[in-house]
């Protein structure tokens, strides 16, 4: 599974980062380094929703609050 | 509202911009031949003897704007018939001389270069004079000048001669592309080549494709230019030209910074590599000092490659204050990273080829890097950073000693010290131009504050550190 998490300008000022981070933490918590492919992206062209974190073809907007929910409705779902 | 520091920038400027707008309607070819006398209209002459000579000289700069002549590999060329061949002499006696009794030039002379007539009048023996202008600096009537050619003053690795036509002439082996003397020509005669039209091509190739995505990659230096307007706006501005987005050079710097410092403690000694004429100075001037170069690659080339690797499609234009950079550019090590590097003046030249006034534009955001990433821009910042990233990576058994070179002159003095072993200082941060990159001949405008705005854009920084700015990209 791909997980992409856009770094660019718009989302990093929405906390890319702690999004990259708890997603970097979940993953290694639950033992998914070999799943999941964490990878970043600069923009991906929906600055309004950001921070924008796309599963392989399908598109997500997460905050640093909602990531942790988002990994276990959505990641953890799909692995 | 002063976009540029001179008429000499202001005129390339225009032609860039008309033979840009040619190229947007796909005219160019067509309308090739006549852009000279959009520009030059009329029969009265603006700049030279005349009309026709005006023209001519103009027609040589659409082809500089073009991407000048495939025949010379270097970036910088000089157009002959532009240059006015000024004078040559070097260091001479004006009739300001009042034959004073003091002699103060005869004393300080230490080649015996000067002698006095039956006035008491001083004059230079030509054979003797080293050109080193002490009895300039002593004279109480400034009466002694330098005549040396504002090109030649300029290039301070001495690349620049005069040849058999009396135009400036460059040497290849020697220059390093850095520009000065193209910034300090008076007359305009020496420009560095523009690869506008490809960039043109880029951006018309990804607004057609939406499957292309065109990074523009920015120089942290921007940060004191296009001051008329925000640099959000400049951000918007790049956006509504056709660029996918716009990413910060400065995140290529951290990531350097991360990996020099590393690099620095593990091998004990190195020179910088993100100033590319620098790093072509030490190629050409200073070969034995050629495996102290860092391996990093400079800070564009860094985040170009991150991106290339990231991204399917991509493609990236740098876009900086930097003439060497459209040489580094063309480097088979960078080649597959950056497809076109474009300056700030010529940045202005394409907003206005759109008629995209930048003032009248919402403000975008620019944040990917950190404080330290930013202030590679100034002379100062790369070693800051470099102690910063040794202080993150907790090495403490390194004590680092950065020599900071402020200039290529203070570069050649440092790289002679090292090549005899005599340099006290385990790091050299070399910059060709003066101030850093704020310094650069691609600048729109050069000033005194633009050291304070370099460091002010760096405080502004969402990351404070070089390890929070880079964590994103693991």
């Amino acid at each position: 599974m791909k997980v992409t998490v856009c770094i660019g300008s718009s989302c990093h000022l929405k906390g890319s980062r702690q999004v990259v981070e708890a997603l970097q933490r979940n993953i290694a918590d639950h033992g998914l380094a070999d799943t999941v492919e964490l990878g970043g992206t600069f923009c991906m062209g929906k600055c309004q929703q950001g921070v924008c974190v796309s599963v392989d073809d399908d598109f997500f907007s997460v905050s640093p609050d909602t990531v942790d929910d988002f990994f276990k409705n959505t990641i953890l779902a799909r692995a | 509202m002063r976009k540029f520091d001179t008429k000499v920038q202001y005129l390339k400027y225009k032609v860039l911009r008309e033979v840009a707008r040619q190229a947007w309607k796909d005219t160019l070819f067509e309308n090739l031949l006549d852009i000279p006398k959009i520009i030059v209209p009329g029969n009265t002459p603006t700049m030279r003897c005349c009309v026709y000579k005006e023209r001519a000289i103009l027609a040589e700069r659409v082809k500089l704007a073009m991407g000048g002549d495939k025949d010379n590999p270097n970036v910088i060329q000089v157009i002959e018939i532009a240059c006015d061949e000024c004078p040559v002499g070097g260091f001479e006696v004006t009739n300001a001389c009042r034959g004073c009794l003091a002699h103060r030039c005869e004393d300080v002379c230490r080649f015996g270069a000067i002698s006095f007539d039956e006035n008491h009048v001083a004059h230079i023996d030509k054979s003797k004079c080293k050109e080193c202008g002490a009895c300039s600096k002593v004279c109480p009537y400034t009466a002694i000048v330098s005549r040396k050619r504002p090109c030649q003053n300029a290039c301070k690795i001495k690349a620049i001669s005069m040849n058999e036509n009396k135009a400036a002439s460059i040497d290849n082996g020697k220059c390093i592309s850095c520009g000065a003397c193209v910034y300090q020509c008076p007359f305009g005669a020496i420009m560095d080549k523009s690869y506008i039209l490809n960039v043109i091509d880029l951006l018309k190739k990804s607004l057609e494709n939406k499957d292309i995505k065109l990074y523009a990659v920015v120089a942290p230096s921007i940060s004191s230019q296009f001051t008329y307007a925000k640099l959000g706006q400049v951000v918007t501005g790049l956006k509504k030209l056709g660029f996918h987005t716009v990413v910060e050079a400065a995140l290529g710097a951290d990531m350097v910074a991360q990996a020099e410092s590393k690099e620095l403690a593990e091998k004990g000694f190195l020179t910088s590599s993100c100033c590319p004429a620098f790093v072509d100075y030490i190629n050409k001037a200073f070969p034995e000092l050629v495996p102290y170069v860092s391996h990093n690659l400079s800070p564009m080339a860094t985040i170009a490659k991150y991106i290339k690797d990231t991204t399917k499609n991509a493609k990236v234009v740098f876009i900086g204050p930097c003439t060497a950079k459209k040489a580094e550019v063309q480097k088979d090590a960078v080649k597959p990273y950056v497809d076109a590097a474009l300056t700030f003046e010529e940045l202005q030249a394409l907003f206005d080829s759109r008629d995209l006034d930048i003032t009248t534009l919402e403000d975008g955001v620019l944040d990917n890097a950190s404080y330290f990433g930013r202030i590679f821009a100034r002379c100062g910042g790369l070693s800051d950073a470099v102690a910063q990233g040794l202080k993150e990576h907790g090495i403490t058994d390194f004590e680092l000693k950065p020599c900071s070179c402020d200039g290529i002159e203070a570069c050649r003095v440092a790289l002679l010290k090292k090549s005899k072993n005599l340099l006290d200082a385990n790091f050299i941060e070399g910059m060709a131009c003066i101030g850093g990159c704020i310094g650069g001949a691609g600048c729109l405008t050069h000033g005194e504050k633009n050291k304070a705005e370099v460091d002010k854009y760096g405080r502004e920084a969402l990351e404070k550190t070089i390890s929070d700015a880079v964590s994103v990209l693991k």
